[in-house]
This record gives C-alpha cells, structure tokens and sequence, in this order.
C-alpha cells in the first residue's frame, strides 16, 4: 500500500471551535493538511469540511473515525481522486501593459480555460478553476511575463457516488434510527477489513 | 396515564421565574443528581459562588487546596460512584491547573463535568486578567467543551453536557461561563435534560450479524481468551460478563482499568494483563485461538510489541467507540456496541462449556510465576519489608472489600497484582495517563461516591508529594481516607528502569522525603511509620479501625523490582519473571 491522495469530507453542525478540534485531529499525529476547505453544505445549517491529505488508506479510515467520534461532527467520509470531482479556484495578478502589447500572453491565457475577474489600467486578474497541475502550469506561464500576484483556494469536491446529506440527517434525527442506521455503515464498507 | 397532552399542560403550568445564569447552573446540577462539588473559588466564577452560598443545604462543595486535587477528587467520585464528577474552578491559572486531570479523564474515560469561570465577554481576547485561552487548551482532552456568553445557553448546554460526559464512551466535559453570563438574569421554567444530541450517537442499535459471527467463532475455539477493560464497569455490565463467561467456561484476564469488574477470586480470572500483569495471561494471549477482547482499548502497556500480539488467533473486539475497533490490533469481528446490550445476546448465542485443559495451561502459569515471583514478594525471606506483604496483609484485614486507590508507579503496580476485590469499582488508579500525584486527591473523592465503604489510598513516596497539600481538604471536610505510603526512598519505577536497562545509572531517583507522619500531624491527622514485619499488620489495624483519616508510611525495601515484565519493544509472550531473564 501506498501513500495518495484522499479527500475527506466531513459534515458537521456549525459550532465555533470545532475547526481547531477537528484540525487537531490531524496534527497531534503529525499529518500535514494540504488542503482544507469549510463551507456550508447542501442541506441548511449543516456545515461542510473538505480536507486534502496524503496518506495510507489505513491512516485515513482511522481518522475519520476520530473525527467522527467528535461531538459536533455528524459524518466523514474519505476518498480517492477518482472517486469525487473537485476543483481549485486560483487567481493570477499581471501587468495590464503586457497583456496588451503581447497577443501571445491573451492566447495563452485563452488555452488554460483563464477569465477575466478584473481588467484595470495597471493590472488585470485572472482566474482559473481546475485541478493543481493546470492551475499551476499557468504560473510558469505567467511568470516570464511579471506575474505579480498567485493565490490559489482549498480544493472544494464533490463525491460522485453520494446522494447528498438530507436523508442521512433525517436518520440522524431521529432518537432510534432503523437498524441500517448510517452509523452501522462503517461496519458494512469495510468488509474486506473484518475478513474472517 | 400521562398523555401528551397532559404533559403539555403541565409544562405551561410551571411560571418562568427570574433567576441567574450563576443559579441556573446550580440548579442544572440539582435536576442532574449532583450531590457534591469539587473546586475552588477565584475571581471569574464569584458570581456562582455567591449564588452557591443559597444552595449551600442542597450542594456539598469540597474546597480543596489546588484545582488539579478537585479534578482528581471529582474522578475519584465517578470512578467509585458511577455517577458524573462536578469540578468548578476559576479563569486562567485555575482552568490550566485542571489540564492534568481533563487529559487522565480523557484518557481513562471518566465522566466529569467542570465549570470554569471566564472573564467578560467583551474582555476576551484582550489578554485581561487571568485571562486563558481555556477552550482552546482543552480542545483535544475533553470529549466535549463549550464557551458560554449568553446566560440563556446555561440550561441547554449544561443539559448537554451531563448527557455527553456520562452516555456512550464516558469522558470530560468542559463548560466556560464568561462572568456576564453567570451574572445576566433570565427567565427560567425548568430544567430539561437532554436525551438526544444528532450528531452524537452515544451507542449504535447492535447489529446482529456480527454477534452470530463472534458466538460461531467463540463455539469453534479450542482455546479462547477473555480480555476486559474499563467497558465492563462503566456499562455496567458485570453481572452480563460474568453469565458471559461463566457460560462459555471462558478464562477472563483484565486490564488495570478492567480490574475488579469480575472478584479478583472468581474461578475463571485468570489475573491482570500488562507489562507488570500476571505471567499466565500475557503468555498465553499469544497462545489461545480466539481472543475477545470486551470494553478494552489495546493500549501499549497491554500489547507490548504489536506485531508480536496475539498473531495466531482470531480476534473478537467489543467496544462502544467504533473508532477503538481496528485502531491498534485489526479485529476479526468487531462488535461495535454496549456491552451491556452485546453480551446477554452474545452468551445466548454460545455454547455451555468447559476448558480443563486450556484453564490448566493458565494455572501452570500461575504456579511458575508464584515459585518465581509471588511466593518472595509476599513472604519474603529478607529482612526488609515489600511492597507486596504489605498488600497481603491489607488483603486479610479488608476481606477485598475496600477500595484501593493507586498512584502510579511500582506501589500501583504490586497494589494492582495483589490486591484482592471481591466488587466492582474498587480499583482507583491512573491508567492510562500515569499521573503520580492521583490517588490522594482520587481517594478524597471516591470517599464522598461511596461513603459506606472503605477507602485506602496507596501511594508511592514520590507520587504523594505531588499533592500532599490535600491533607489540608482532608482536614477541613473530614472525608475517612486511609493513607497507606508505600516508601522506598526512591522514585521507584523509574529506578527500576534505570537499573535494569539503564546500566545501574540512578539519575535522580533518590528523592527523600519529608517526616509524613510529622506532616500529616501538622494538618491534625493521626499517623505512624513502621518499618519492622512485626508491627506491620497491628499498624494496619489501627489504621483500618481508627476513626476518621489516617496516615501510615510504610518503609519498604529500596531496591525491590517488579516482576513480571514485559520489557518495552517486547511481545507478551517475551515476559520475562526476574532480572537474570532479561
């Protein structure tokens, strides 16, 4: 087994503190995040953390249990690249002067999918959503021609194979939820874990 | 019959009355059951001071002499009791002094509820005086914490936090009330208590399937092996584990946390688990076939190497946190549940049996390890005294039915090998942390959880200095705390570290001690020093029968090791009985 990439997705109430309880999680085990991302989520008032981490499998499942053990965390998920979509949003800052004296920049600009947020005299920003390796070619792209700001945004992504929180909430609910409760899940995924 | 509607009725009965947020909290605690409060007054909390000066015939409040002894008193109390342990303390210095028991609280899974107070609301953040961070600081050692601003919040969360310490795994809680909101007034209309929280799930419904899983494993297995943890007596689950076992014939070991759950004498406890536990148990988990793990957390000190445990056999783990199950040592079958649901189904499952052969293999173990190890430690043939006959000796007088309280070190672990308890929440000691400085203040509080019975408190020379000031909480309150010092002159365990792998290099070890029996004659208890075998058991006596708290020190042999081991980086089958096997 190898380290990857996984994406974790945990669906919490909206309490203060609980993204230090939560990020805590990660670095008492010396576990870097490389991307974190809060945001609200499909259903209302239910919060969404998307986090980015490279590691083994077995280090994911085990954190997403200590993440859901936590009070105000209602459900993590984690998964593979290929098992979600997801975007980055980055933002570039040149010289207007240069875009506009060297048609090659606009062309380039055009292939990475870059639009336009903010065209002043001085400088212009752009912006790309994609995933990291597009966003980042850009920036060699840019550099020779005075890129003078970067930034680019926690990943934010979307399982493909989840048909969203509204009905698990509902389950969540209830004081004694059904016998395939969500909260049994874990046991149910993981068959190749509890192999006889 | 009450309907709903005769339920509504009668809330809209009660007439909202003007209170503060400092009495609604008292009042949260009075709707909770709370008898007895540990802590220690200060600046930011004054405002439920004050108010506690009214419910002062309602709520017993134990001043003690520093907020680490409240919280170890407060477990002490929920650990003998069963019920949440209460602990109020002040902003800053005092809610950092309360960090060392949150962590042993955490890690031990005792429910505890403190109040801390915390400086104006609009003052935070602007480093006011004893102004701390509180919340953020026990983020990762409490189960649940909470900053409250608004004093309408302190029914609901206090409401909250009584059902998050005490349901599911049990653990502390943290509530920070800023000194506005103790001081806000608010309409108040009765207290409720919090039932369901949605993002928390205290315990799942037990799925069946997996129970049919464990009982087919358990009817199958040639050997099986019981280990229990903690899980059994915070379910309380004892009388379903030992149907459990006593069905299955199934030879059951514990953990330091799991010890008396069962009677250390029950024909099927095979003695306790660990790096210092008995030789049977540790030898042979790596010989049983299927080894079932209940309400047990694999810690380290119980697994020594991990790739070296119990590899040959199948393993069945109960626990109610599914996070414990895989974490250390992958299950064949998880059960996740409480085991005071999960065992009655699963001992309905399994067969009536008997192991002659397997229980024999456990009491060889026990015969080599009592000519190697028990028989010298408990009637040595040296002049000095051990740690062990002193146990013994306690063991004759108390009949197993005190309960012991431990610090930690060599004392915690001769105490945790030869006590004898013949009832659950006996054994009091710091498990999972190792916090030496526990069982003093520990032993105060399981005094108040369980008033009728008899509390001694066994401490270690080092560990007693940590928190000797609260002699001073024994001498205003009058709790009967028996004070047993087991001293050796040195810092024990780590003596022993130094001797066996450190090459004999005592790197400050040596501590010496003030006169106890002086110091606790300062605070007006009586005591006395032996250190002759033939006054040992009379000194014993009379602390058993004296009235009110008592203090003796015994002084031990200085150099005395604890055996068995299961040396660190070693598997449990690696055990080793004396030094020459090392």
């Amino acid at each position: 087994m190898q380290k990857q990439e996984f994406t974790i997705t945990v669906y919490t109430e909206n309490q203060v503190g609980l993204l230090n309880r939560i990020a805590i999680i990660f670095s008492r085990r010396k576990i870097n995040i490389e991307s974190l991302n809060t945001s609200p989520s499909e259903v209302d008032s239910v919060h969404r953390f998307t986090i980015v981490i490279n590691e083994y499998e077995e280090v994911v499942r085990k954190l997403c249990r200590q993440i859901e053990k936590q009070v105000d965390v209602l459900k993590a998920y984690y998964n593979t690249n290929d098992e979600i979509v997801w975007q980055e949003l980055a933002m570039y800052k040149v010289p207007t002067d240069v875009i506009a004296e060297e048609v090659k920049v606009e062309r380039l600009l055009s292939q990475h999918g870059a639009k336009a947020v903010v065209i002043r005299k001085d400088y212009t920003v752009f912006e790309v959503s994609g995933h990291r390796e597009e966003t980042d070619k850009l920036i060699e792209v840019l550099e020779p021609f005075g890129l003078i700001e970067f930034v680019r945004s926690a990943r934010v992504a979307i399982i493909k194979n989840s048909d969203g929180f509204h009905s698990k909430l509902k389950e969540f609910e209830y004081k004694e939820p059904g016998e395939h409760a969500v909260e049994n899940e874990f046991l149910d995924k993981n068959q190749e874990v509890f192999s006889m | 019959m009450e309907t709903l509607e005769l339920k509504k009725q009668k809330v809209e009965e009660v007439k909202p009355i003007t209170i503060s947020g400092s009495a609604a909290v008292l009042e949260a605690f009075l709707a909770e059951g709370v008898d007895t409060i540990f802590g220690y007054p200060g600046g930011a909390i004054m405002p439920i001071y004050d108010a506690l000066y009214d419910y002062n015939n309602r709520l017993k409040h134990i001043l003690v002499r520093h907020e680490q002894g409240a919280i170890h008193a407060a477990q002490g109390y929920a650990r003998a009791s069963g019920k949440t342990g209460v602990v109020f303390a002040t902003s800053g210095p005092a809610a950092t002094n309360l960090v060392t028991g949150l962590a042993d609280a955490m890690i031990d899974s005792t429910p505890v509820v403190c109040v801390t107070g915390q400086v104006f609301a609009h003052l935070l953040g602007t480093d006011a005086f004893q102004e701390t961070d509180v919340i953020n600081i026990t983020t990762p050692i409490t189960k649940w914490n909470y900053q409250v601003t608004d004093a309408k919040e302190i029914p609901s969360v206090l409401a909250k936090a009584f059902h998050i310490a005490g349901t599911g795994r049990p653990g502390p809680v943290l509530i920070d009330i800023t000194k506005n909101a103790q001081l806000q007034m608010i309409e108040y209309s009765g207290y409720e208590k919090c039932t369901h929280i949605r993002s928390y799930r205290p315990k799942p419904i037990v799925r069946k399937e997996y129970i049919e899983e464990a009982a087919k494993l358990i009817n199958e297995a040639k050997k099986p092996f019981v280990i229990f943890g903690q899980g059994v007596i915070l379910g309380k689950a004892e009388k379903e584990f030992t149907k459990f076992i006593e069905k299955g014939g199934l030879p059951a070991a514990w953990t330091i946390m799991g010890m008396s759950a069962i009677p250390t004498n029950h024909p099927l406890a095979v003695g306790m688990l660990g790096m210092h536990g008995n030789y049977g148990p540790n030898l042979l988990t790596n010989e049983c076939d299927v080894l079932i793990a209940v309400g047990m957390r694999f810690d380290d000190r119980v697994t020594g190497r991990l790739d070296k445990y119990a590899k040959q056999a199948k393993v069945i783990h109960l626990d109610i946190d599914p996070a414990e199950i895989d974490k250390n040592v992958k299950a064949t079958v998880g059960v996740w549940g409480d085991c005071k649901e999960t065992l009655p189904l699963l001992t309905e499952l399994i067969q009536q049996k008997v192991y002659p052969q397997w229980l024999k293999q456990f009491k060889d173990c026990t015969t080599k390890e009592e000519d190697k190890v028990i028989k010298e430690e408990l009637n040595p043939s040296k002049d000095e005294l051990t740690m062990g006959e002193v146990i013994k000796l306690l063991n004759d007088l108390t009949k197993g039915e005190a309960i012991i309280v431990t610090d930690v070190g060599q004392h915690q672990m001769v105490a945790c090998r030869y006590a004898q308890m013949n009832q659950s929440k006996s054994n009091i000691t710091s498990g999972g942390l190792g916090t030496m400085g526990f069982a003093l203040p520990a032993a105060i509080g399981a005094k108040y959880g369980a008033p009728d019975r008899t509390v001694v408190a066994i401490i270690g020379d080092g560990g007693v200095q940590m928190t000797i000031q609260e002699l001073g909480t024994i001498m205003q309150f009058k709790p009967d705390v028996k004070i047993l010092i087991l001293n050796n002159s040195f810092l024990g365990m780590v003596r022993q570290w130094q001797e066996l792998f450190h090459q004999n290099r005592y790197s400050f070890v040596d501590i010496t001690s003030p006169d106890f029996v002086q110091v606790a004659k300062g605070y007006y208890i009586d005591g006395q020093s032996v250190n002759e075998r033939s006054k040992l058991k009379g000194a014993l006596e009379t602390m058993l029968n004296h009235k009110g708290s008592y203090l003796l020190e015994v002084k031990v042999g200085k150099e005395n090791n604890v055996f068995p081991m299961v040396p660190q980086g070693r598997g449990v089958a690696e055990i080793v009985l004396c030094k020459e096997e090392l």
